[in-house]
């Protein structure tokens, strides 16, 4: 994983133990994805529902001639569903077949942990959020809830 | 870095040398003494030879050239061609195979050194004088370094002496000369090029002689084609066929904003991208274009070792090799292809002694035919073998339990030939080493469909079996049909759709029908069931109120069905693009693209949509078990009377029931009561106008008035319709239950869906006394039972027996029929379940003392067996009289032993 850290900015004895995340929000909760792993960040994209699907799969978007899905955040994570007045961001995070878009509330900055900040998820975190969530890091005044790419799309559809 | 270079482009070419060599050692059994021929597999094989030599792959050398020794042999004319020495030489080439695969994975040879292989290949080879090995010194004997090439020199020394004379003889000079020039070189040079070599070896075959010219003029063509071609990576090729694709979606985005636009200029510019683009996409299309002799190739071989094998002879041919096809598709049919073909040669060819038996001759064949039509390509696979015992075929589905007894006998011999695609059919005592291999012919099938594909199979009984493939050119860009329902707009892909529909105003409430809820379509007198795009997808019914109907009706397995969607836009090229991981288990959806508009749409997978919205059942199982919605009549034969009335073209009531047609000139009739009448034979007869009573039209009488008169004991009734058509006597093969209150159902009769009218409920809307059991004639009132398992014979039956009086009470099986007598008072019970369902009643009857005296009347033609003896009476289907004699008879002596049983039970009970 450190090794993903070599060349985005000049390594210091201090920087290669500490990591990048990409921060979004998505309900009251404060998450990042590791940087490497965010392909883009995008506004709210038209989207074409697909009937049938799972309810987290808010539909499939065009991004420059890519179909890519996209889940939404909330009903992934079992939080209650979006308003009509707000609009979902999106992240596209790369995996392993082609890129797929996550929507969430609010798009954060890029922020950089230092690894002794971590530590496991506790265990009286609701199952559906507790499985997704690889750690924690304890920032000054907030929590960062690292999001683990692959399990949050490891949903199947079938019909 | 170099070395893998060059390794890789020795197993690219030594592949397609060994492919052609296969395709050519298979063809010198046939034509064994062809001098071209042998040229070309000596110079295939020393080109291998060469090859191994110069990158030190020893154990292949000393493999190779063994074989090369004997085939030299073979070129001399030393020695003819027997099987034997071509499965040796087949060998040999599955080592070299083997060894190649083994470099290519891991750079080194697979360490066996094919002893056993070799010591069998050098006897062969010395069998014969050993000093005709006409090994001249090839570039190989000197660059292999290592022991084995050591040894081979030794042996191939004293030999030399010998050799020189011989070959003076036989090569001209000049050419001996530049082969070792060329193999001194080679020495000098340490790594020469591959082609080097191939240029070498070519210069080898002038040496044969005679045909040195014919010989020459090959090479020169050959090197020709090999200047004009290069090799393309495939993935290069599937980054351009992509880049393409996205070129098609700009360009369709492009039309869609310049045809909005009043600019002349944008326009003709954006006409000239488009036929640019759709030319560059039929070039790019064009690269990846593969000939389906590629995969042919592989089969003369398949089907050689087969019959060698089975101790069968088959000749292989091939028509249309040439066809081309999609690399993708290729790669896909490849397997499915190759499975059909050893099925073929293991099941269907017979023995050359069954075949001669048979009057054919020893050889079977087995054809194998490629062409184009319509924008696909189909491949059929024929075989003159024994064709499919479609008995054993049925039995084995039944056994299994993936079909019922009497769907077997309703299925046609087609449709049970083809039950060998069904998961789970094996015939289990067929089964050899070489077929059911993993690949079963449903994963047959389910690979071609895969790809798009259909895969159908017609089997002639004794004359042999032909499979027919349809696949589509290309995968990546498919014609399709744009829909939209429920506010979203879908994909059909063309080769599904067979023609659209469009119903308006009135003909939509009369021309869809539903049976049991399911919606139905009249079209051309046949029935095609329906489905709302927008139920099917769970999408908001958005023209709901709308008094026109979209029907798109498609194809999926030799089915038909009609989808309803709201609005039909218009057909595009569309690049099909894969589901993401997250949606590919949904079988509603093949894939999605990119609208003109850049917006995504999904592509409707037409099998998928069709089996979730139950048009098309999941498996044959279902189609024929789900007894709510088709049913099976049995076959039965009689004689109908067919007339029309309103909007129903055609409707049958059995000719039995009919007392005399009528004409009555429509100042006859009267109106009495609110009733229609007419007098006839004295008397006053009631008119029933069947249109109005059906729901199907106004009452509108014509002059004269066609009118069908019944006649129920001393009371007659008419039947007011618009035409009497024919008289039709046939059996009925398909019946379903009615949907509509006053029809039993429909059939297909004459080659026409026909309704079946409810009589009895028909003539009540005039006449409620009608059939509503307190007729007059008869004292009974005690319903008649009537048991069978098809909804339209029951109705048949119940026909009569209300006609004559008797309330009827139905049952489906002899579960039902139990259960109902166990709540009704039924004073007979007439059965009709095949093959056992009629017996099973019976004595459940008779050892149940509530039910025991109740008489049970069984319809012929359902039990194989004689009447037992058990049923109080047997008869025929339709023989109404026959029916209401034997109930009456019955009848009355059930009341008479009713009361005798009452006194027993009174008695019984003191």
């Amino acid at each position: 994983m450190t090794t993903h850290q070599a060349g985005i900015a000049e390594p210091t004895p201090s920087m290669l133990d500490s990591r990048q995340y990409s921060t979004f929000t998505v309900g009251d909760l404060f998450f990042g994805i590791e940087v490497l792993d965010v392909q883009e960040v995008l506004r709210h994209l038209e989207m074409t529902s697909v009937p049938l699907a799972p309810s987290v799969i808010e539909g499939l978007i065009n991004l420059r001639g890519q179909i890519v899905t996209a889940l939404d955040m909330r009903t992934r994570l079992g939080l209650p569903q979006r308003t009509e007045y707000e609009t979902s961001m999106n992240m596209v995070v790369r995996s392993e077949d082609g890129a797929v878009s996550l929507l969430v509330d609010e798009i954060g900055d890029v922020i950089e942990v230092q690894s002794d900040a971590f530590e496991s998820t506790p265990d009286n975190l609701p199952a559906e959020q507790r499985e997704l969530i690889r750690g924690i890091y304890k920032l000054d005044g907030r929590l960062l809830l690292v999001l683990s790419a692959d399990r949050v799309l490891q949903i199947a559809a079938t019909s | 870095m170099e070395d893998r270079e060059l390794i890789n482009e020795f197993l690219i070419e030594s592949g397609e040398n060994l492919n052609r060599l296969e395709t050519e050692i298979v063809d010198l059994e046939q034509r064994p003494k062809d001098p071209a021929l042998l040229a070309s597999i000596f110079r295939t094989i020393h080109t291998i030879k060469g090859t191994c030599g110069f990158l030190s792959f020893g154990n292949l050398e000393n493999v190779t050239h063994i074989a090369e020794n004997i085939l030299s042999q073979l070129r001399n004319g030393e020695r003819s061609l027997t099987p034997q020495l071509t499965s040796l030489v087949l060998e040999m080439m599955d080592a070299i195979r083997k060894e190649l695969a083994s470099i290519e994975a891991t750079s080194l040879e697979s360490g066996e050194t094919y002893d056993d292989l070799r010591a069998r290949l050098t006897r062969t080879c010395n069998e014969i004088r050993p000093e005709i090995s006409v090994m001249a010194p090839s570039p190989a004997d000197h660059a292999g370094p290592g022991k084995a090439t050591v040894t081979e020199a030794e042996e191939s020394a004293p030999r030399m002496h010998q050799i020189v004379p011989t070959a003076s003889e036989l090569r001209p000079p000049a050419a001996v000369a530049i082969e070792l020039v060329e193999a001194g070189q080679a020495c000098a040079v340490s790594v020469s090029p591959p082609n080097k070599v191939s240029e070498e070896i070519s210069v080898d075959p002038p040496a044969v002689g005679a045909n040195t010219a014919e010989a020459e003029k090959q090479t020169a063509t050959k090197a020709s084609i090999a200047d004009s071609t290069i090799r393309v990576d495939v993935g290069l090729l599937d980054k351009l066929m992509n880049l393409v694709g996205e070129l098609v979606l700009a360009r369709n985005q492009i039309l869609q904003f310049s045809s909005k636009q009043d600019d002349g200029t944008l326009n003709a510019t954006a006409q000239r991208l488009n036929l640019i683009t759709t030319q560059l996409q039929e070039g790019v299309m064009k690269t990846r274009m593969q000939p389906i002799g590629v995969v042919w190739n592989k089969l003369p071989r398949v089907v050689r070792d087969l019959a060698a094998s089975c101790g069968k002879q088959i000749q292989l041919d091939m028509d249309g090799a040439e066809t081309e096809l999609d690399k993708s598709i290729i790669e896909a049919i490849k397997d499915p292809l190759t499975h059909i073909v050893r099925n073929c040669c293991d099941h269907g060819i017979e023995t050359p002694e069954t075949r001669m038996q048979a009057g054919k001759s020893g050889q079977g064949r087995l054809l194998l035919r490629a062409y184009h039509e319509g924008g696909q390509v189909n491949i059929e696979i024929i075989d003159d073998g024994g064709g499919i015992n479609i008995t054993r075929v049925k039995q084995k589905a039944v056994e299994r339990g993936l079909l019922r007894p009497e769907q077997a006998e309703q299925m046609t011999d087609r449709e049970a030939a083809n039950l060998v695609f069904l998961p789970g059919l094996s015939t289990a005592k067929e089964v050899t080493s070489i077929s059911g291999r993993g690949v079963g012919m449903d994963v047959v099938k389910t690979n071609i469909e895969k790809i798009g594909g259909v895969v159908d199979l017609t089997s002639r009984p004794g004359d042999g079996t032909t499979v027919k493939i349809k696949i589509p050119l290309t995968l990546a860009i498919i014609p399709g049909l744009v829909v939209s329902s429920g506010g979203e707009r879908f994909i059909i892909p063309q080769v599904s759709l067979l023609e659209l529909l469009r119903v308006e105003g009135e003909a939509v409430q009369k021309q869809i029908e539903r049976i049991h809820g399911a919606p139905v379509y009249r079209r051309r007198g046949s029935l095609l069931p329906i489905a709302f795009l927008n139920e099917v997808l769970r999408l908001p019914d958005s023209a709901s109120e709308s008094d026109v109907l979209n029907i798109v009706v498609l194809q999926a397995e030799n089915r038909q069905f009609g989808l309803v969607v709201d609005d039909i836009n218009d057909t595009q090229e569309i690049v099909v693009k894969p589901l993401s991981k997250q949606l590919k288990g949904m079988t509603s959806y093949a894939g999605a693209t990119i609208m003109g508009d850049g917006k995504v749409a999904l592509i409707l997978d037409v099998l998928g949509i069709g089996q979730l919205s139950g048009v098309l059942s999941e498996s044959l199982e279902h189609t024929r078990t789900d007894d709510s919605r088709h049913e099976m009549a049995h076959e039965e034969r009689q004689t109908f009377l067919l007339f029309r009335a309103g909007s129903f073209e055609r409707i049958a009531v059995p000719l039995s029931l009919v007392a005399r047609l009528e004409e009555f000139p429509a100042s006859r009739i009267e109106r009495a009561g609110g009733k229609l009448v007419v007098q006839y034979r004295e008397r006053i007869l009631q008119l029933t106008p069947l249109a109005p009573a059906l729901g199907a039209g106004p009452c509108e009488l014509t002059d004269p008035a066609q009118v069908i008169v019944f006649a129920e004991g001393d009371r007659m009734a008419g039947l007011v319709v618009d035409q009497i058509l024919d008289i039709h006597d046939e059996a009925i093969h398909i019946g379903s239950a009615g949907s509509q209150p006053r029809l039993t159902g429909s059939a297909v009769l004459g080659g026409k869906v026909t309704d079946f009218i409810d009589l009895p409920a028909v003539l009540r809307t005039t006449d409620e006394a009608w059939g509503s059991g307190v007729a007059p004639k008869h004292h009974t009132s005690t319903p008649v039972l009537v048991a069978d398992a098809s909804a339209f014979s029951r109705g048949q039956i119940r026909n009569y027996l209300e006609i004559s009086g008797y309330p009827v009470v139905e049952a489906s099986g002899p579960q039902e029929a139990l259960a109902k007598l166990g709540h009704h008072p039924v004073g007979a019970v007439v059965v009709s379940l095949p093959p056992t369902g009629a017996k099973e009643l019976l004595e459940e009857m008779r050892r149940m003392p509530s039910l025991k005296s109740i008489p049970v009347i069984t319809v012929s033609g359902d039990d194989t067996g004689e009447n037992d003896g058990r049923f109080d009476a047997r008869v025929d289907r339709f023989d109404r009289g026959g029916l209401l004699r034997s109930l009456e008879r019955l009848s009355e002596a059930l009341n008479e032993e009713g009361v005798s049983a009452e006194l027993a039970s009174v008695g019984g009970q003191e």
